[in-house]
């Protein structure tokens, strides 16, 4: 099926819709779920046809308003960026399910707006994951920033006061970012990512190419919450509201990482970024750091929602250090573990949203026994436990195996270490959990029953992409031959 | 000593920048009250847009508003007209900064509603009870 | 011979994975849920044995699953010592529920359909493992038998059941997490590929270093082959219903544990280049300092169970020593007793249980006079221990015979003096138990209650120890399949 526009499609309908739901949304609320709904669902089947006409016909590139580069700006589709457009529709498409419920309960009247944000916030993702333009980049992170900021200030209580740190702590990053492509634009006189990495390497002039590389990635470092400047995600994301924490949480830190390598393997290219030993060692030292710091943060949390957000910081930890592995086993690691991570986000967010529609609360406390009250809940739990554990043949496990692989490829031990003891500590973190959930009360002793013991499962609106997103977990870990071979394999440079 | 305050004095401006961008970054940082943060992300966002804005100056160079058919026939000498690109740009950026402005004090709004008070400190208090 | 491309080893694992759905929907008709568990037990038996002709003469069986990573699928392999494994665990499943059904009712317990359905993942798990055909795979099973056993060693969700549950995770977990994966991705990254290939995938690929690590890490990585000092899982795995320690920790866990061993030894490490490198003692040291150790402990527990548990973490250090010894006769000796104690190991448990069911006794104190109200127990419980302890006519003979030559062969005083100490020690703290039984005179005031166990006991645990008894007669395929194992056939 030749569509040239189609990828284009899949952006804007979601852009319109939002207009649509905003402007009919207000009073017919009845028309929000199917606009919504509709339209993810387009986005959903667009990029799947894209990725096919990707994945038979090479690399698309595609001039908007036919300015030809490198002075238009310029969209790429390669199978990475298909790859991560089919990957962002599925999951706001299963999270909107839950979302549309929790909205319902949490912010009734307001849905609309809710709504409005949420798609324009998606638009802005497969923006990010299109653009070929170093500037339009910029743009939109700041379109996907901007409506985030204005989901999670939509919550209740702390909510608005997390946000305003999350708003000053991501425009230092993106303004960051923005003086980083400032350096680029000096250094070679255009914008465009391809032009620019044909002419990077040609110029002498290290100290301005090192601190060009410098200022871009420690942009989108604040962006994706990497250990040490990490201190926003999880206020931002704990007290954001329960439909929003489900959407964003999957999508927005991986979709940075995704940033970071088109970056470094497009715009830069890794030899340049690579150069020095004591960069990337430093670096691989700080993701170790991150990620048992992020699992051991994790630990001390009395929220599930808040563990779980600890547990985002120490898997971006897990990619930023794939990258920077420097090697085929680590960059491969790093990208599946975009897919994996995401959707073993999905699956732990989604029980969150569900319990709390049930219950109100996701303390630890308030777990007790609920393997009783909300059972297939719970087995959609353990699995996504299960996944980020990295139990075989959930497809946690896979992505781990690249990152290992990766690090003893490239003798970073402590890497290596950090991964296992991640692994270690999740499996403390969820069989907590899944203990409390099974057993009842914190306390040794007897049966305690809080609650009633009757099934009040989730309603079938969260249910439906629960279940499918736990199938996901198993069916992406018993695909992952055919993912690499097809899809990722072609993504990695040559002589990695 | 005297290549230092050559290389400083004839790039002035670049280093009035950074210091704006260090007032900025630590008004943000820095200071107690919310709505003093934001004016230090203003200034910081600013301080990038004037460096951006100042890359395009060339020596002698003119306004790039040019005759539409003399350029047309002859083209543009590129040495006679300051690069008017960046200035495109930040036309974006700070649509980019107003609305992030905008929003921020949105919220700013609400955490008024909700705290009374702008000050980080008496916030923090009023959480800890 | 090549091998023949089959579906049947898949079918064989997935008849009691997705027999675990009938079991679960038919929770409330207890007869009903109770003859699928039978039924799927007796198809699985049928299954893997009709395999057993074809790799007698010599063949294998092979099913990919999925190609997941570069050299490493998840694939299915049918050889002779997955065969050995197999035949044991499913005949002894089939049993062991039988035996479940009888236990749980007369006991009356509670979440008997979690019971049975874990069982049966749990099953499934085992024989998973049994035909890998490499390291990921086995892997994968290895943790889906540690997850899938949680809620049987928990099952009865008291204190006791929680802060055990924790301990079995922790320990078995944790090693294979933090020990097992990383030695599995090391040895990939030095060999390749992750096969079971006979004489080892690392010849000349590993410096003796490594091989040294690699070898640490497996043997403790596999926590559930009971080494000291990852041991203490098992004996707080006691509190478990009998069944649970008779089956999962008499036969399937624990022999999941030393197989693993046994696949790392054999078919990745390779007896000739751990010879080369001279790793075997390391083996060797290890496992003997557990079976005395567990063996001297045992001498000193009053509950039952316990004292069987702490046999069995020798028992295992046992099958892995016959490994270690890394000759011919040595390694023969230790799959064999894999076998030998399944049958003998089991048989005591089930005669444990039935004790508890008939008497509510846990303690050997307690048990004084038993043995003549419950002869036929006591009397498997005798043939039972009598194969552990490795004496004729029993099949323990054969297995700690071969191990006896194999020390001898290899000139190992050391291992000589362990192997018959150790027998001294095992029989120290069998025989006080049946001779309490038949020879004490009972407690004053109780005994006119307690008779013999109820039939659904009785029957399994007299299979099990005639089983032991005729193994002594009748050793050969066992030995045939062992030696084929071994490439020494």
């Amino acid at each position: 099926m030749s569509t040239p526009n189609l990828h284009l499609f899949v952006l804007v309908v979601p852009l319109l819709s939002a207009l649509a739901v905003n402007l009919w949304g207000r009073n017919n609320r009845q028309m929000i779920a199917p606009l919504v709904l509709g339209s993810l669902a387009f986005s959903v089947l667009g990029s799947i046809v894209v990725m096919g006409n990707v994945l038979r016909h090479g690399t698309i590139s595609y001039t908007v308003g036919n300015w030809q580069p490198p002075f238009g700006i310029e969209l790429i589709i390669d199978p990475l960026s298909a790859m991560m457009m089919v990957l962002i529709s599925v999951v706001a498409l299963l999270a909107s399910f839950s979302s549309l419920k929790s909205a319902e309960q949490e912010l009734p009247g307001r849905e609309a707006f809710f709504f409005t944000l949420y798609l324009i916030l998606i638009a802005g993702l497969h923006g990010l994951v299109l653009t070929g333009d170093a500037f339009n980049l910029y743009v939109l992170l700041e379109i996907t920033s901007i409506t985030s900021y204005g989901l999670i200030a939509m919550g209740r209580g702390r909510a608005a006061l997390s946000s305003f740190n999350y708003i000053i702590m991501g425009t230092i990053g993106a303004c960051f970012y923005l003086l980083g492509v400032g350096y680029i634009y000096i250094l070679t006189g255009t914008l465009n990512m391809a032009d620019i990495a044909r002419i990077l390497p040609t110029l002498n002039a290290p100290v301005a190419t090192t601190t060009a590389i410098a200022f871009v990635l420690v942009g989108l470092w604040v962006k994706m919450a990497f250990f040490p400047l990490h201190a926003w995600l999880p206020n931002a994301y704990s007290h954001a509201p329960t439909g929003a924490g489900t959407m964003v949480a999957p999508l927005m830190t991986k979709v940075t990482v995704y940033l970071m390598i088109r970056v470094i393997l497009n715009v830069y290219t890794p030899a340049l970024v690579f150069t020095h030993d004591w960069v990337t060692n430093g670096v691989m030292w700080a993701a170790a750091i991150a990620i048992v710091c992020g699992s051991a943060l994790a630990l001390g949390q009395k929220d599930l929602r808040r563990m779980l957000t600890y547990i985002i910081i120490a898997e971006v930890g897990y990619m930023v250090g794939g990258v920077f592995l420097a090697n085929s086993n680590g960059l491969t690691g790093a990208i599946l573990h975009i897919v994996n991570d995401s959707l073993m986000t999905l699956c732990l967010f989604l029980v969150v949203a569900a319990i709390i529609y049930r219950q109100g609360s996701v303390s630890l406390d308030s777990l007790q026994g609920i393997f009783r009250r909300m059972p297939i809940t719970m087995a959609a739990f353990t699995l996504g436990a299960f996944a980020m554990i990295g139990v075989p043949p959930t497809c946690g496990f896979f992505s781990k195996w690249y990152l290992i692989l990766g690090g003893i490829d490239g003798g970073h031990w402590e890497f290596v270490i950090a991964l296992v003891v991640s692994s270690l500590i999740n499996v403390i973190l969820f069989f907590r959990i899944i203990e409390l959930a099974y057993f009842g009360s914190l306390a040794d002793g007897e049966h305690h029953e809080h609650g009633s013991t009757e099934r009040h499962e989730a309603p079938w609106w969260m249910l439906k992409p629960l279940v499918i997103t736990a199938v996901l977990l198993i069916v992406v870990g018993f695909s992952t031959g055919p993912l690499i071979n097809n899809v990722i394999s072609l993504i990695i440079p040559a002589g990695f | 000593m005297e290549a230092v305050i050559s290389e400083i004095v004839a790039k002035y401006n670049y280093w009035i920048y950074v210091v704006l961008m260090m007032i900025g970054f630590y008004a943000m940082i820095g200071k107690r009250n919310l709505v003093k943060k934001l004016l230090g992300m203003n200034i910081f966002q600013t301080a990038i847009i004037l460096f951006f804005v100042s890359i395009g100056v060339k020596k002698g160079g003119g306004i790039p508003i040019v005759d539409k058919y003399q350029a047309l026939a002859g083209g543009v000498d590129a040495a006679t007209v300051v690069n008017p690109l960046p200035h495109v740009l930040m036309l974006t950026a700070i649509v980019v900064g107003v609305s992030v402005t905008g929003v921020a004090l949105a919220v700013l709004i609400r955490i008024h509603e909700e705290f009374g008070t702008l000050e980080e400190d008496e916030i923090l208090e009023k959480l800890r009870q | 011979m090549t091998p023949t491309l089959s579906i049947w080893p898949l079918i064989a694992i997935l008849v009691s994975l997705l027999g675990a759905l009938p079991i679960m929907l038919s929770a409330r008709q207890p007869n009903l849920r109770e003859s699928w568990t039978i039924l799927i037990a007796l198809v699985k038996l049928s299954i893997v044995a009709s395999l057993l002709p074809g790799v007698l003469k010599g063949g294998s069986y092979v099913f990919t699953i999925a190609q997941v990573l570069p050299g490493v699928p998840i694939e299915l392999r049918v050889d002779a010592l997955g065969m050995i494994f197999a035949l044991v665990a499913s005949f002894l499943w089939l049993f062991t529920s039988i035996y479940s059904i009888g236990y749980m009712r007369a006991l009356d317990e509670h979440a008997q359909t979690r019971y049975f359905a874990s069982f049966a993942v749990a099953i499934s798990a085992t024989i998973g493992i049994a035909f890998s055909a490499n390291l990921l795979t086995m892997y994968l099973f290895y943790e889906m038998l540690s997850l899938s056993t949680y809620p049987l060693v928990t099952h009865h969700q008291d204190a006791e059941a929680r802060a055990s549950g924790r301990k079995y995770l922790t320990y078995i977990l944790g090693t294979s997490i933090g020990l097992a994966l990383p030695a599995m991705i090391m040895t990939y990254a030095a060999a390749g590929t992750l096969d079971f290939t006979q004489g080892g995938i690392l010849a000349g690929k590993a410096s003796p270093e490594l091989l040294a690590l690699l070898l640490v890490l497996f043997l403790f990585g596999f926590a559930k082959a009971g080494l000291m000092p990852f041991h203490g899982w098992l004996p707080a795995a006691m509190v478990a219903p009998t069944p649970v320690s008779s089956f999962l920790h008499g036969v399937a866990v624990v022999k999941a544990g030393v197989f693993a061993i046994f696949r790392i030894i054999f078919h990745i490490l390779g007896p000739e280049t751990l010879q080369l490198a001279h790793l075997g003692s390391l083996i060797t040291y290890i496992a003997a300092v557990t079976i005395l150790v567990a063996s001297l402990i045992a001498l000193t527990q009053d509950s039952m169970k316990r004292r069987l548990a702490y046999s069995t973490i020798g028992q295992l250090a046992y099958m892995v020593l016959g490994a270690g010894m890394l000759s011919a006769t040595g390694m023969l000796g230790g799959v064999m007793h894999l076998a030998m104690h399944a049958f003998g190991k089991i048989t005591l448990f089930f005669c444990a249980g039935a004790i508890y069911v008939a008497s509510k006794k846990k303690n050997i104190s307690q048990m004084n006079g038993l043995g003549k109200r419950m002869p036929i127990t006591y009397l498997a419980f005798f043939l039972g221990s009598l194969s552990i302890i490795g004496m004729p006519p029993l099949g323990g003979f054969i297995s700690k015979w071969n191990m006896l030559i194999g020390a001898v062969e290899g000139e190992q005083l050391v291992l000589i003096v362990v192997l018959l100490v150790s027998s001294l020690l095992n029989a120290a703290y069998f025989f006080p138990i049946v001779y309490r039984g038949f020879f004490a005179p009972a407690t004053d005031g109780e005994g006119d209650g307690i008779k013999e166990a109820p039939l659904f006991c009785l029957i399994p645990l007299s299979v099990t120890a005639l089983v032991s008894l005729a193994l002594f007669f009748f050793p050969d395929t066992l030995v045939q399949l062992a030696r084929m194992a071994l490439g020494t056939w």
